[in-house]
């Protein structure tokens, strides 16, 4: 029993906080929700305190919330162009979302709800269908040009459509999986080394560096990850409205 | 040309004219200029789009890219199977065809190709739309 409670994937169980039901959907309000709850209004809070003020000489709080938006600005800019700009709200959102949400996992005791497949997949379903919504809508059945590169002879065909879809199918499953495996791993292998450093003794002072070292790798994840999540969405987008 | 809002006899038009014409080519220029910073990438995310150093980093992204790729295929064979009775067949060919989209998506990330189905580099594209922007 003892063993189990400090298990390093304790840290992942949904505990039910509020018991809901939706007909005979579970729907309870848990921990996962109370942590994105806390995200959001975090966010909020970020950007709309940040920018009461909004001073012509922007103060430190007041230059975070502009960064962020500047950065993800000019990241839609240059990968999907000026035509970007009507999803920018998107993708700001999205990129808010999944790096507060790493950050709020890095609170102790508290929960990254990233480290769960359940919500990264549901956020790579959500861009990946949008994504191709956009882009039915905008080429009509043209789109489907897109399993078929340019140039190649007709009858590799019924290899190379397959091969494409694929391709483009796998690309939510890709989108997700390097979010939560990258969560999942790092929050795992801090628990672990943390263990140690109790059960070593007075050695313990080696893994207690480590962890040291390892949470500010985990910090820098939590920027990559979120980095990386919102860029994939851009690059998708941009296929999406600049078919070939 | 005569649209002045003016009454045409109290100041010579000719030199208002050519204040007029200098402020507007002014104008013109400064608006060109904005447009050209526009176009230009920004630095900030010039950096930060170079391929990380981590190669750790890179390491994961070329695993999960494969097995994604894998796991769809497989998925997408099993179930045609499952509809046709067919068992295992499709599947067989749809793992191979799942490893051929994994190995395609590791070439377009090592080569800095774009994710579409068409062979130009992310750059090349770019520089296609900024043309067809204007």
């Amino acid at each position: 029993m003892a063993v189990e409670k400090h298990s390093p994937l304790a840290q992942f169980e949904i505990k039910e906080l509020i018991p809901m039901e939706i007909g005979s959907l579970d729907a309870s309000f848990t921990n996962s929700s109370l942590v994105m709850v806390l995200t959001v209004v975090s966010i909020a809070a970020f950007l709309v305190l940040g920018m009461r003020k909004h001073a012509h000489v922007p103060g430190r709080w007041q230059s975070m919330a502009e960064l962020s938006y500047i950065f993800i600005a000019n990241m839609v800019k240059d990968t999907v162009g000026s035509e970007g700009r009507t999803y920018f709200p998107f993708i700001f959102s999205v990129f808010m979302f999944v790096l507060f949400g790493n950050l709020w996992g890095m609170v102790p005791y508290s929960f990254a709800f990233t480290s769960h497949i359940a919500v990264t997949f549901t956020m790579a379903a959500f861009v990946f269908i949008g994504v191709t919504l956009i882009a039915l809508a905008k080429h009509k059945m043209h789109f489907f040009s897109f399993f078929m590169p340019q140039g190649a002879p007709i009858y590799m065909a019924p290899l190379l459509i397959p091969i494409e879809v694929i391709s483009y199918l796998s690309r939510p499953i890709s989108l997700s999986v390097r979010l939560f495996a990258n969560m999942l791993a790092g929050h795992t292998l801090l628990k672990v080394f943390a263990g140690f450093v109790i059960s070593l003794g007075a050695l313990g002072v080696l893994p207690l560096l480590f962890v040291v070292a390892l949470t500010g790798l985990e910090f820098v994840i939590a920027f990559l990850q979120a980095f990386v999540f919102a860029i994939l969405t851009c690059l998708y987008l941009n296929d999406a409205l600049h078919l070939h | 040309m005569n649209t002045q809002p003016e009454k045409p006899g109290s100041t010579p038009p000719a030199p208002k004219n050519l204040e007029e014409k200098q402020s507007l080519e002014d104008l013109d220029r400064r608006v060109r200029e904005l447009r050209e910073e526009r176009r230009k990438p920004s630095k900030l995310s010039m950096n930060i789009k170079a391929p990380p150093s981590n190669v750790l980093g890179l390491a994961f992204r070329v695993a999960v890219e494969l097995v994604s790729a894998l796991v769809v295929g497989a998925i997408i064979g099993w179930s045609l199977d499952y509809w046709l009775d067919t068992r295992p067949w499709i599947m067989l060919v749809f793992v191979v065809l799942g490893a051929a989209a994994g190995i395609l998506n590791v070439y377009r990330l090592a080569s800095g190709f774009a994710y579409a189905a068409n062979y130009q580099t992310a750059d090349e594209k770019d520089q296609e739309h900024r043309d067809s922007d204007l």
